[in-house]
């Protein structure tokens, strides 16, 4: 199943110019400087192990996606706020049968503080960003980032150290005092690239029909709009106009995918505003995405893949609908909870849907999930816990 | 008045002499990034009509273009305490035909805002530092201790379900380095040691003197406890 361009145009669209997948307009390959600086003993390539899939990037490269043997990079606000989101993308490695870390000798990436407060610098920023690819080197497994803030940094970060001798040289002085390498992998792997690479082989292990369920999708702004070149596009979805990123994953699973004219917007986290200036992220995410998908295309739930357009687009809702009864609502996932839900998993011991604002029952119901009695379900397992007679809930609780 | 390229309004920060905001502009010049992010503008607009700021606030990343490649000192300065942190940081703005980055330039100029300790820095992060001191201290940004309800009013009942919950529910996750309230997730001490090294290393912790000295105070102690106790002396 593919969108086509006309798909997805809109009215105006006729009279843009369509994007050509050109070698012309392409930006650098990063991997030559990548290479040359590993051949000068400048620094350490990890590469991707070998069981992996080529994906289709923006201007006609290909990125390999590695299966298995992944060091997860996790982000602080999908554990610490959503924690189904990386509960279900562990579950769904697991549901496939591949082998994982999920280690403890990572820290954030930071940049979320970085982009709201700026009281960091390139040096630390880069110092961070090398600390944490020099413990995935160490463990042989290929780091995959689960944030797409972190994602979009790190890609960001990589150019400037590809690029200024004068910063490599500060960070392995840092390194040095670590006792670690200066190490960059040879990709920069997004947790939904997987999920994108993988879709067909989740297709596979579909246990709930989809087909009636109708989705939107929120690319995320720091996955395709920083180091634009670096981002999945697929002449199969949207002509390749677009990221086919999560929509993609949407497709293979059955799920029909409906456009909207906002698509490019932001979400409105804006990083110091989400925490300290809500005003402007509820007035954004609820004005021109939330009421805009729901005019436009009445959707049964909204997608997305990086950790501040889920709490944005969630969270803002409450408020706006306090405020105006007829306020928009819809349900938001990450694509990685659409996808476990799709292969069985349970919406409230996997997917944690109970973390989420936003009514999501309705949803439910659609798909053919009985949440008054999987929610009995949680309360029963919670109650164990409460009485002590287990200490925590483990994978084989949960079904893997 | 959206894109007007002076705002009319008396300025609300203290004037400084023109040689003080050329130093400050030509620190921001000096980041290793500023020439990666500018190459000139064509006033087309289009970072405007994308920018999610601009829908909201008297802002317009078109300006901050305009300013720093026609090296305005004065419009410049007058960005640096007015307009910067309203910027989302989202780099819309990078779909620029001519390959500008403002949300990057923006970032140098609020970095430079933070080292000179100018007001609208200080003003800015009110009510934020306890942010910092999380994700300086312990590795993680966010924690699901943060989730109580006279911090979130706006994001409805469920946060106080959770906050009730927390222990119970944190217990529930099947990742065994999930069961944490005060961290996003489980993090090992030597990492810990680790990363407070590159904030003493990288100057990123002194940076922070120039924010709030008590926070500065209060980081320091904590990350000295922790690196002479894994034997590291700091010079």
């Amino acid at each position: 199943m593919s969108i086509p361009m006309e798909a997805v145009a809109g009215p105006g669209r006729k009279n843009k110019k369509e994007f050509q997948w050109s070698e012309e307009h392409a930006p650098a390959d990063f991997r030559d400087g990548l290479f040359e600086l590993e051949a000068a003993g400048e620094l350490v390539v990890q590469r991707v192990p070998d069981d992996h899939v080529l994906v289709p990037l923006k201007y006609g490269r290909t990125k390999k996606v590695p299966i298995g043997q992944t060091w997860h990079h996790k982000s602080c606000g999908q554990c610490g706020h959503i924690p189904g989101y990386s509960t279900s993308i562990f579950w769904v490695n697991r549901k496939l049968g591949i082998e994982y870390e999920d280690p403890k000798d990572q820290t954030s990436c930071t940049a979320w503080n970085y982009y709201a407060s700026a009281t960091s610098n390139s040096a630390a920023q880069a110092a961070v960003a090398v600390r944490n690819f020099a413990a995935a080197y160490e463990s042989g497994n290929f780091p995959i980032i689960h944030c797409g803030t972190s994602y979009g940094h790190y890609k960001e970060v990589r150019h400037e150290l590809l690029h200024h001798p004068e910063l490599r040289k500060e960070v392995r002085k840092v390194m040095e005092a670590l006792g670690k390498p200066l190490v960059l992998p040879e990709e920069m792997v997004h947790y939904s690239e997987w999920f994108h690479a993988m879709k067909d082989e989740i297709a596979r292990h579909q246990v709930r029909d989809f087909s009636k369920i109708a989705v939107t999708v929120h690319p995320a702004c720091h996955y395709y709009k920083l180091v634009e070149g670096d981002a999945i596009y697929d002449p199969e979805v949207y002509g390749g106009q677009r990221t086919a990123i999560v929509t993609g994953v949407a497709q293979a699973l059955g799920a029909e995918v409906r456009d909207y004219s906002t698509w490019f917007d932001c979400c409105g986290f804006g990083f110091r505003h989400i925490l300290v200036q809500r005003d402007f992220t509820r007035s954004f995410a609820t004005q021109r995405k939330i009421q805009r998908m729901k005019d436009e295309a009445d959707p049964d739930v909204t997608l997305t893949h990086d950790t501040g357009c889920v709490t944005t687009l969630d969270k803002s809702q409450f408020a706006a609908k306090a405020q105006d009864p007829n306020a928009a609502t819809i349900p938001v996932l990450s694509e990685a909870q659409f996808a476990a839900l799709a292969m069985g998993a349970h919406p409230y011991l996997v997917c944690q849907l109970h973390w989420h604002a936003a009514e999501y029952r309705p949803l439910l119901e659609k798909m053919g999930i009985d949440w008054e009695k999987a929610w009995a379900e949680f309360e029963e397992a919670t109650e164990k816990l409460r009485k002590d007679d287990k200490a925590v809930l483990t994978w084989e609780d949960v079904d893997v | 008045m959206g894109d007007a390229a002076f705002k009319l309004a008396e300025p609300s920060y203290p004037e400084v002499s023109y040689e003080e905001k050329e130093r400050l502009f030509a620190e921001v010049k000096a980041d290793m990034r500023f020439d990666d992010y500018l190459y000139g503008c064509y006033e087309c607009g289009i970072c405007v009509a994308v920018c999610p700021s601009a829908r909201y606030y008297d802002f317009s990343p078109r300006r901050i273009a305009q300013a720093t490649a026609r090296e305005d000192v004065e419009l410049v300065f007058q960005q640096m305490q007015e307009d910067i942190w309203e910027c989302s940081q989202c780099f819309s703005c990078l779909r620029c035909p001519r390959g500008n980055n403002p949300g990057g330039i923006i970032t140098i100029m609020r970095e430079v805002a933070i080292n000179n300790r100018l007001g609208s820095a200080h003003e800015a992060l009110k009510g934020y530092t306890r942010i910092i001191y999380k994700v300086m201290s312990t590795g993680t940004q966010v924690s699901p201790d943060m989730l109580q309800d006279d911090a979130f009013p706006d994001w409805g009942p469920g946060v106080a379900a959770v906050s009730q919950n927390l222990d119970v529910w944190r217990r529930a996750l099947p990742p065994e380095t999930h069961h944490t309230t005060t961290t996003g997730w489980d993090i090992a001490r030597s990492t810990l040691v680790e990363l407070y090294l590159i904030w003493h290393k990288t100057g990123a912790l002194a940076m922070i003197a120039d924010v709030d000295e008590s926070l500065h105070a209060l980081l320091e102690e904590v990350m000295e406890d922790l690196l002479e106790e894994e034997g590291y002396a700091l010079d």
